[in-house]
């Protein structure tokens, strides 16, 4: 065997060990290397209440609320949605600018097992793979178009 | 296969091309960026936030080729002992690196006003920032030796080993729920990006790689003289 083919081997053994390890690695760690869950895997898999979780799903139209509440000494502003499949959110907190009904949206909190609504306490907007002119978006609205 | 493969040869080459692809990597970029910032349209969800996409999205397809070609470069080098390929998988390193800084410094001033935070730990960024570490690496682990000729060996090993880093990024957004958007760009299927926005976005991409091999043939020209004085002073000894 010329030291030729002997090393070309050895690269393919470096290769293939490197990608077994990495298949095995990323395969046992797939919960921890997911960003977030969806609202039905929250609902199978019930969280712990001290865990701080995400969950990430299309904020449902129509479903968001703004609510003032008083108490003796601040004011606060409560932002509730849900989210599909009907996780209700509840936020106490800035949105982001590109928070919108019917867009992604991940959201960071706690779940409240008894209320079965999810605690916020940092909401962060996904944004989809579609970049567009405003006016395109216009006439697809008006046709009705999947975009 | 290997014409160019000489160092002088391929020397010869490449002063000829050099003033060409410094010429069209002027002319890409100018007219790239005169559209990316004047004449194309805002999104229609970000805004003119979306103007980050034109040097982010093309910054990190250059972090991803630059390395292919290191890896590439690095089994040519094990196998084939071609001195070249050590010469250009060394030049690639800094120019890669650079390219991946400024993909997540692009990538976080983008995400701030888009997604509400600078950072995240998901999979498509966390990888990315892996990618930066490696190319790190293997600048520090080719220089780590006093024979030149070590540090080409073992940082090419390096080099072949992060290849596996280049899929988990390009298909992380697709394995994994991640914050990062699926790509725009498929091999299949039309962009999900508008021809105006795209035309912008493509002319930027070439523009930079021409960019890339500009620094490329420049830095490789330095690494031939290095060597040579390198091999000149062993001699010496």
């Amino acid at each position: 065997m010329k030291a030729k083919h002997k090393r070309s081997i050895f690269i393919l053994f470096i290769m293939t060990f490197v990608s077994i390890g990495a298949y095995i690695l990323l395969t046992n760690l797939r919960d921890n290397l997911v960003f977030f869950y969806s609202p039905s895997e929250i609902l199978t898999k019930i969280p712990k209440a001290d865990q701080k979780i995400r969950v990430g799903g299309m904020v449902d139209s129509n479903s968001l609320e703004r609510r003032i509440i008083e108490d003796s000494e601040k004011k606060y502003e409560e932002i509730s949605f849900t989210i599909s499949d009907l996780l209700e959110i509840k936020y106490f907190g800035i949105l982001p600018d590109l928070f919108r009904e019917g867009q992604g949206v991940v959201a960071e909190g706690f779940f409240d097992l008894e209320d079965r609504v999810f605690n916020a306490t940092n909401v962060l907007a996904k944004h989809d793979e579609n970049y567009m002119p405003p006016e395109i978006e216009k006439t697809l609205d008006r046709k009705g178009i999947e975009k | 296969m290997f014409k160019f493969s000489n160092p002088k040869r391929f020397q010869e080459l490449s002063d000829n091309v050099y003033p060409w692809i410094n010429f069209l990597a002027f002319v890409f970029i100018l007219i790239g960026l005169y559209y990316s910032f004047f004449n194309s349209p805002p999104d229609y969800l970000q805004g003119e936030t979306v103007r980050i996409m034109y040097i982010h999205v093309p910054s990190a397809w250059l972090s991803l080729m630059i390395y292919s070609s290191m890896g590439i470069c690095s089994i040519i080098s094990l196998i084939w002992k071609h001195t070249l390929a050590d010469i250009i998988s060394r030049s690639c390193a800094p120019i890669g690196a650079s390219f991946t800084l400024v993909t997540l410094i692009t990538g976080s001033i983008w995400g701030k006003p888009t997604w509400g935070t600078w950072w995240v730990w998901d999979a498509r960024l966390t990888s990315e920032l892996i990618l930066l570490f490696i190319y790190l690496g293997h600048i520090i682990l080719s220089n780590a030796f006093d024979d030149f000729r070590k540090g080409d060996r073992n940082a090419s090993i390096l080099a072949i080993v992060g290849l596996i880093n280049l899929p988990i990024i390009k298909w992380s957004v697709d394995w994994w729920n991640t914050l990062h958007q699926p790509a725009s760009l498929t091999k299949f299927g039309a962009p999900s990006i508008d021809s105006v926005m795209l035309f912008p976005l493509i002319f930027m991409a070439l523009g930079l790689t021409f960019l890339f091999v500009s620094i490329l043939l420049d830095r490789i020209k330095g690494e031939i003289y290095l060597r040579k004085i390198e091999l000149f002073k062993q001699d010496v000894n």
